[in-house]
């Protein structure tokens, strides 16, 4: 078999073909939804006082997941990126399980835990008098169960990258390990660390399973998009392609916006960016 | 290898083809009746019925051992919006006539009441919070969930609290009232209101307390087959063996009452 060139103009036919295919299945749904969308009516939908809540508390608390994950995310995975530790594989399979787990059993897993009756949960509601289930702190908890691991496992995959030689430089020319952190580390990743922020927030934007079980659906507190365009499916089909409408284009700006500004992906070749 | 790469190509290419040419044909297809009164029947389920259809299912393949039944269940409002955008239902059974109106293109037939079902406030077992009436809903220490007012028991919820002049604010809106259930058996919620049958479905997880007879709601569950059912036949003889003398005492098993 010869070698292909790098950088050849025309990509070959069958991988234009397939690829043709793959972007035929994603775009089609969405042509569907554009398709049979009430035009008329998205003014006066979007206008609802109920569906400005809901997308109030699914921006919000969208935005505090993918925070959150963030501050908690990039230590874990920075650990598991450059410590040799006993149980290392245990701790990075535990970290991104709940990308497995069907959200609505994470929803009754995080009742075991962090409920009212749950294993920590117990001892929040009786030494602070705090209640995760039915608040809007509870959707933001079941955010970040699923959307955090998107963002380690990013970020991990960047740090094994980034060449310990430009640390242990650093560290040579006086920096602290913390200075070197921040002004090596994360420059070096930071298309990945974007890239995981954006994929963890979109996760948690898109957030359903765990968020009805685990938080309830109540407007104004924890009902988030996806479940009011669940529910208002039952009732008001025409509404819910609405809200499904809303919900494409806000991910949609977001997703392009910050792809070519950020990420480098168009004209970037080398995996990591210079800052 | 290299020769063999020609024809490696030439078969996904193939698998391509076939997959765009077999999508649509599938789309193109003519619908078919299949008048066998033993052809494989959907039956769409509103999910309080989900024990007692099981047992009726059971019954059913019993009497009739060359038929199949599969079960989908969900709250009815789900249900028929399922069915509306081509579900392959071929019966329905609803808890409410609202949710059997809204089937399009209609019924094959008017809708057959075959059940009806009472309300009961749900609690853990023991009941700790000690409520004994509507008016505790409304209790500041007690965590009341609901369901969403485009299903039937949260309407339902809303007519029985506003004939007993209760205002109590629900912590959630649930998509259904197995929702409203888990929620009470998990411990998360101190009480909610659903159908009788789901308390003594739950067994000893959960008690119920009465609401008396003058505020309470009886829901009555119509079934009929949906006029796009493929398998007309054989669901008419499904919906015949619920109102029969053996599916009727099997939902009395599940307390549900006469319609």
């Amino acid at each position: 078999m010869t070698r292909r060139r790098v950088g050849q103009s025309r990509p070959p036919t069958l991988a234009l073909l397939l690829a043709g295919l793959a972007v035929a299945f994603f775009a089609l749904p969405f042509v569907g939804i554009l398709w049979r969308m009430p035009w008329s009516r998205v003014g006066s939908v979007l206008g609802d006082q109920a569906v400005r809540e809901a997308l109030r508390v699914s921006l919000e608390t969208s935005v505090l997941a993918a925070v959150v994950s963030l501050a908690l995310g990039v230590p874990l995975a920075w650990v598991l990126a450059q410590f040799d530790f006993p149980g290392r594989s245990i701790v990075r399979a535990l970290s991104t399980l709940s990308m497995v787990l069907p959200p609505v059993v994470g929803g009754v897993a995080l009742f075991f835990s962090f409920g009212r009756r749950g294993l920590f949960g117990q001892y929040l509601d009786r030494w602070f008098g705090i209640r995760l289930p039915f608040t809007t702190a509870g959707v933001v908890v079941a955010q970040v169960f699923v959307a955090m691991p998107f963002l380690v496992l990013t970020v991990e995959a960047a740090l094994r990258q980034v060449d310990p030689r430009f640390g242990d430089a650093a560290r040579t020319l006086g920096g602290s390990r913390w200075t070197v952190f921040r002004r090596v580390t994360l420059p070096a990743v930071r298309p990945a660390l974007i890239a995981g922020l954006v994929l963890s927030w979109a996760r948690a934007l898109g957030e359903f399973g765990a968020t009805i079980t685990f938080a309830g659906n109540l407007p104004g507190r924890t009902q988030t998009m996806p479940l009011a365009t669940y529910l208002a499916l039952e009732s008001d089909p025409e509404s819910a392609l609405v809200l499904s409408l809303a919900l494409i284009a806000v991910s949609f700006a977001v997703l392009l916006g910050l792809r070519d500004r950020w990420l480098g992906a168009p004209s970037g070749r080398t995996s990591v960016a210079a800052p | 290898m290299s020769a063999a790469r020609p024809r490696r190509v030439f078969g996904l290419l193939g698998l391509a083809l076939g997959l765009v040419v077999g999508m649509s044909a599938c789309s193109t297809k003519r619908v078919t009746i299949d008048t066998d009164p033993d052809a494989p029947i959907t039956v769409f389920a509103a999910s309080s019925l989900t024990g007692a259809f099981g047992v009726i299912g059971t019954a059913y393949t019993a009497a009739y051992p060359d038929a199949k039944v599969e079960f989908s269940v969900g709250a009815s409002s789900e249900l028929v919006a399922q069915i509306n955008q081509g579900a392959p239902a071929d019966v329905f059974a609803s808890a409410d006539g609202e949710s059997m109106g809204r089937l399009e293109p209609g019924t094959n037939g008017a809708p057959e009441n075959f059940a009806t079902n009472r309300l009961q406030i749900i609690v853990a077992p023991g009941n700790p919070k000690g409520i004994i009436g509507l008016a505790d809903l409304a209790r500041a220490d007690v965590v009341f969930v609901s369901a969403a007012p485009q299903v039937p028991i949260g309407r339902y919820t809303q007519q029985v609290l506003a004939a007993a002049g209760v205002i109590a604010a629900p912590k959630s809106l649930e998509a259904n009232v197995k929702g409203i259930v888990n929620k009470v058996v998990l411990g998360e919620a101190d009480a909610g209101i659903v159908y009788v049958t789901d308390v003594l479905a739950a067994g000893s997880k959960a008690l119920g307390v009465d609401i008396p007879g003058p505020v309470n709601v009886v829901a009555t569950y119509p079934i009929a087959v949906p006029a796009a059912s493929k398998h007309p036949d054989a669901a008419a003889r499904f919906v015949a063996f619920v109102r029969s003398p053996a599916g009727q005492a099997i939902l009395a098993r599940f307390g549900f009452g006469r319609p």
